[in-house]
């Protein structure tokens, strides 16, 4: 049997199998990684298309993307401290660009607002970074994407660590004299990691 | 004689001008006359009306507004007729502002656990086979209460239908070449937040599209110019707008919005995470405040919606939740879309409170207000989708009713 007569007859079943109103997947949120067979077979993408069997194996449209296209946009910081750039921050030179900075937005104890509040020590404080944060790479990853809010991207990254630096220290995480850099950052222990449960809802009857 | 031809640009011209009209003589010959614009007239049988132009309006009668806050604005659910919001209508949540792309600057950059990283041009885009079709997009965070004078906009208007085209996402999944120890990818905008979402690459494989068209045209700016991820009947925030960059990756990202924000805390101090999918809601949108109704038959109105498949069945209640009937569903009903409900009644005057329920295909009812507070030990946050019950005054003026079910049975 040829690939393609077996690409077919999968596309088949698929469709039988959805027309009858049995669906394979809800758009639920399942944590296992899909099979090689689930991403390389026509089939897999012959849902409600069964004429994909005869599609091309590439279309060849786009271009390929150099290192130096991926470089200038991959600026995302995973929980395991990947794609940190190199750099030190201090909280006492953090406490001198959030002075400048970010105080107006955020309050002088990073309590008073008038936007999100930045610091939180008991489970009693309103949600902040030290009660509901459960990773501290997030902290580097988002302050340097998005703030400050009236001038997003214009920090340098070592502005960045100090500022990570001393949010974590105000939040009562690190103290004074930590310094956190590229391999230490990931290791920062949050105290919301705990609190953190993935979805495990499919819909049914029950109300949770 | 000869007739003299007026070319219907002079006519308009002269006649915007002059106040002149033509009519004909006896004998057929066109012939000018100037008469006093009419004045005041509000038939339109009496007065040339305007003609062709190059976009449609809207009637001046019609006074349709989003309600605009420093963080979102919100579709006028109450105005609404079918299922399909009007494009400039469509609810807004961005935390950046609405950036300015120009289409042909517009790459989509694909990489990380790709055999060939690629990136795309908006043309590129539209090159592939192509697919259309209508799913709602909701914000998780569409839960307002607190006062009796509130619209369905007030309420939940952070939900918006339209009819989408684009490429789907599996498709270009294909070409880059996903490889196989992928679970998890990263959707990146280039708006000022640069906004990021870890979406689980089942989704992304199964009804995920990359769209740029919405109800017939390029997608708005506010919803996502020139391209944006669309995730049907997944929580808005994760169909990244204005998308320039997917990372494949065989982890979550753990970034802000799927963190700090996004997340709503549940039973014994636990916060829920990846709660992406909406569940089953309705509302009527008719009568709501701050309509006045008369005694008399009544069609309640309204939409209901699950991000988990199709609605079942809606039910309405006219006398505060003691017995429940089934409303009409317009059809088609569609996967993941706003469903119209109908259900005539003859209101006999009396004080009363109506509120409708939504059942989806898992199963799902949805809940009452004092249900989602017990089961998660909090009194509203993300993904809160309770029963909105609507106070019905003799004088036929209508409330959102304060919500206090007790003494409802819930499972009739
Ligand atoms: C012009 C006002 C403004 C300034 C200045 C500003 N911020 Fe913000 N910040 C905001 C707003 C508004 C938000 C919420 C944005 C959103 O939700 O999309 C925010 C959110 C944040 C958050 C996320 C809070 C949470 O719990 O999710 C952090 C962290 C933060 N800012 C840090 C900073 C730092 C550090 C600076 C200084 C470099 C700064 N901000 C300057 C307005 C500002």
């Amino acid at each position: 049997m040829s690939h393609r007569t077996f690409s077919l007859m999968i596309a088949a079943c698929l469709f039988l199998y959805n027309a009858c109103g049995e669906r394979d997947r809800k758009g639920d949120l399942r944590f296992s990684a899909p099979t090689m067979k689930e991403i390389s077979e026509d089939a897999t993408y012959s849902k409600e298309d069964s004429s994909r069997a005869n599609w091309p194996e590439r279309f060849g449209f786009g271009k390929k993307a150099s290192t130096a296209d991926i470089i200038a946009l991959d600026i995302d910081i995973g929980p395991d401290g990947k794609g940190l750039p190199e750099g030190t921050g201090r909280v006492k030179n953090g406490m001198l660009i959030y002075r400048q900075k970010c105080i107006a937005c955020h309050g002088a104890t990073g309590k008073e607002g008038p936007y999100d509040v930045l610091v939180s020590k008991g489970e009693s404080d309103k949600k902040a970074i030290g009660n509901y944060w459960p990773y501290a790479t997030t902290l580097f990853d988002y302050i340097r994407r998005a703030m400050p809010f009236d001038a997003p991207g214009s920090l340098n990254d070592q502005e960045v660590y100090h500022l990570t630096a001393y949010l974590l220290y105000e939040n009562g995480i690190i103290d004074s004299m930590s310094v956190i850099n590229a391999r230490n950052l990931s290791k920062v222990e949050m105290p919301a990691r705990s609190r953190f449960v993935l979805d495990d809802r499919k819909g049914g009857p029950e109300v949770r | 004689m000869k007739q003299k031809k007026i070319s219907r640009r002079q006519l308009l011209g002269k006649m915007a001008a002059l106040g002149l009209v033509l009519s004909q003589d006896p004998l057929g010959k066109v012939i000018q006359q100037g008469v006093p614009l009419p004045q005041n007239t509000d038939d339109p049988t009496k007065k040339l009306g305007v003609f062709p132009g190059k976009l449609g309006t809207r009637s001046s009668a019609e006074q349709l507004e989003k309600l605009p806050t420093f963080t979102s604005s919100r579709s006028p659910l109450q105005n609404f007729y079918g299922t399909i919001t009007p494009s400039d209508l469509h609810f807004e949540r961005h935390h950046g502002g609405v950036p300015v792309i120009l289409p042909e600057k517009y790459e989509l950059l694909i990489h990380g656990m790709v055999e060939r990283p690629m990136k795309f041009t908006l043309t590129d885009l539209k090159r592939f086979p192509s697919v259309t079709r209508i799913c709602f997009l909701e914000c998780s965070g569409n839960f307002r209460s607190g006062k009796e004078e509130m619209t369905p906009q007030e309420i939940c208007g952070l939900t918006s239908q339209s009819e989408w085209t684009g490429v789907m996402l599996s498709t270009l999944f294909r070409e880059v070449g996903v490889k196989p120890k992928a679970s998890w990818f990263l959707a990146e905008g280039s708006d000022a937040a640069v906004m990021t979402r870890s979406i689980p690459l089942e989704k992304g494989l199964d009804d995920a599209m990359i769209v740029y068209a919405q109800n017939g045209e390029a997608v708005r700016p506010e919803q996502g110019y020139p391209a944006r991820l669309l995730l049907p009947g997944w929580e808005g925030n994760t169909s990244v707008k204005w998308l320039r960059r997917i990372e494949v990756a065989d982890a979550p990202f753990m970034t802000r919005e799927e963190t700090s924000k996004y997340t709503e805390t549940v039973k014994d101090g636990k916060v829920r995470q990846f709660s992406v999918v909406m569940d089953a809601r309705s509302i009527i949108t008719f009568p709501t405040y701050p309509v006045t109704v008369e005694k008399g038959w009544i069609e309640i109105r309204g939409i209901a919606w699950s991000g988990r498949g199709k609605i079942t069945k809606v039910e309405v209640s006219v006398d505060a939740g003691r017995s429940w009937y089934p409303a009409r569903l317009q059809e088609p009903v569609l996967d993941k879309a706003h469903t119209a409900f109908r259900f005539l009644w003859e209101w006999n005057g009396k004080e009363t409170v109506i509120m409708s329920r939504a059942f989806d295909e898992t199963g799902y009812r949805q809940p009452f207000y004092e249900e989602l507070v017990a089961a998660r030990e909090s009194k509203g946050g993300y993904h809160f989708n309770p029963v909105t019950a609507w106070a019905l005054k003799g004088d036929g003026r209508v409330f959102l009713d304060n919500n206090d079910f007790s003494g409802i049975s819930w499972e009739k």
